[in-house]
């Protein structure tokens, strides 16, 4: 890979779970962005876990944000570094799902408005991990979560799916903004999440990245899958890598032939109880969704 | 490469102890987290090639190239096994720990 990575670590001793994907993008991103960083974390797994006073993880000038608040933050801190006259800072945020795509997302539009230079990252473990898992908009359909539980004991007999709505798509309402920079990621896609972080440290407006970095305790995966089953769901077509750039989007990779939807899903415990036709809904959702991504990047 | 340094003797005796504010030093390390690990990765270094995925996928970046070797920095590896099941090579196995 060409990229330099910087040696140093600037997320370490941290106490997130073993395994946790969230863990891996903010450690790499830090990792590109280097030692003149300046980070917003809102509450949420990577703050809970980063911050166990006294053992402080982040190697950066790290601040916890209110939870609704990462991208108003995010300009402060910004203008703050210009005002003192810091020079080749980055000014990165990292917030959940739940942290974007519900609470936070008036904070964001706002930021996305104003163009300061920043890097917005939300790394979505499709929940609300650090409280215990509940629904998000980024939750997919039929995902179990303590606030959409599956079982025929739910709700006085009605059996219980899952989540009954389908996940926001947040690389659609950042485009909408014409924003400077957007991209879709993975921990299952290494070598190009750094590209597109490396991308973004570079752009002169605001840039957001979205990268999809799963749970093993909230997923119900083992701790050595994290990995492996964020390369699933790009491979299955469930998950997309993609950038908006100038007016223009880009499919990174065109998946020709998806592998099985039934397989990616059934390795997760959230997903045990789906049926067939669950899945096969599923299935349609899936191919919907490339139908449009395939006609924007014409 | 020089590894975090971790301070365990760090103790909080009094109020006067605590930060003024809600900041602190950044990357204060007063303990270490082999204690959650039921499995250690152990490399073989013949096999290894030195790409470096194992350093990459690392959810806490204690996987570290030195002197022509992949290192592990124990204290801290929770024993999550990625590297083990990334590892395109197929030299890391998990070995189960005695306590
Ligand atoms: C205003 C406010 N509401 C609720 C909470 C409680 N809370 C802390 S973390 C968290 C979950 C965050 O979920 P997400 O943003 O998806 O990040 P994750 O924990 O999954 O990494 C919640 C609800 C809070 N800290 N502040
Ligand atoms: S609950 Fe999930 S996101 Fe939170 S620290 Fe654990 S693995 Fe990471
Ligand atoms: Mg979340």
């Amino acid at each position: 890979m060409k990229t330099k990575l910087e040696q140093e670590e600037y997320f370490y001793g941290h106490k997130g779970c073993a395994g946790c994907g969230g863990s891996i993008a903010v450690r790499l991103a830090l990792k590109v962005l280097g030692k003149n960083t300046l980070v917003v974390l809102p509450a949420g797994c990577m703050s809970a876990v980063g911050f166990v006073y006294p053992q402080l993880c982040f190697g950066v000038n790290a601040l916890i944000s209110p939870f609704a608040s990462t991208g108003a933050m995010l300009s402060g801190l910004y203008v703050g570094a210009k005002a003192l006259g810091l020079k080749d800072v980055n000014v990165v945020g990292f917030a959940g799902d739940g942290g974007t795509a519900d609470i936070g997302l008036q904070a964001l539009s706002g930021a996305i408005d104003r163009g300061d230079k920043i890097i917005y990252i939300c790394y979505d473990n499709e929940a609300y991990m650090n409280t215990g898992v509940q629904k998000s908009s980024l939750t997919p359909y039929g995902a179990k979560t303590t606030t959409t539980p599956a079982g025929d004991r739910i709700h006085g007999g009605t059996y219980g799916r899952g989540s009954t709505s389908v996940k926001k798509d947040m690389f659609d309402i950042v485009t909408a903004h014409n924003i400077a920079y957007a991209a879709t990621a993975s921990i299952g896609n290494i070598p190009d999440y750094i590209r597109k972080v490396e991308k973004a440290s570079k752009m002169q407006g605001t840039s957001y990245i979205h990268v999809a970095a799963p749970c093993p305790t909230g997923w119900g995966v083992e701790s050595s899958d994290t990995v492996a089953i964020a390369k699933e769901a790009i491979d299955c077509g469930l998950w997309y890598l993609a950038e908006y750039e100038d007016g223009e989007y880009t499919l990174n990779r065109d998946v020709k032939e998806f592998t099985s939807v039934k397989e990616y899903l059934k390795k997760q415990n959230r997903f045990k109880h789906l049926t067939d036709e669950d899945i096969v809904a599923i299935g349609c959702q899936r191919d919907k969704k490339w139908k449009s991504l395939r006609k924007k990047a014409q | 490469m020089s590894r975090r340094k971790v301070d365990k003797t760090f103790k909080i005796s009094s109020i006067k102890d605590l930060p003024c504010g809600t900041y602190g030093k950044a990357m204060q390390l007063t303990e270490t987290m082999e204690g959650w690990r039921n499995e250690a990765p152990i490399i073989d270094e013949k096999t290894c090639s030195l790409c470096n995925w194992c350093y990459l996928v690392c959810p806490e970046g204690v996987i570290y190239q030195e002197d022509k070797k992949m290192k592990i920095d124990y204290r801290f590896c929770k024993g999550c096994g990625i590297c083990a099941k990334e590892c395109r090579k197929k030299c890391i196995i998990m070995e189960r720990e005695e306590k």
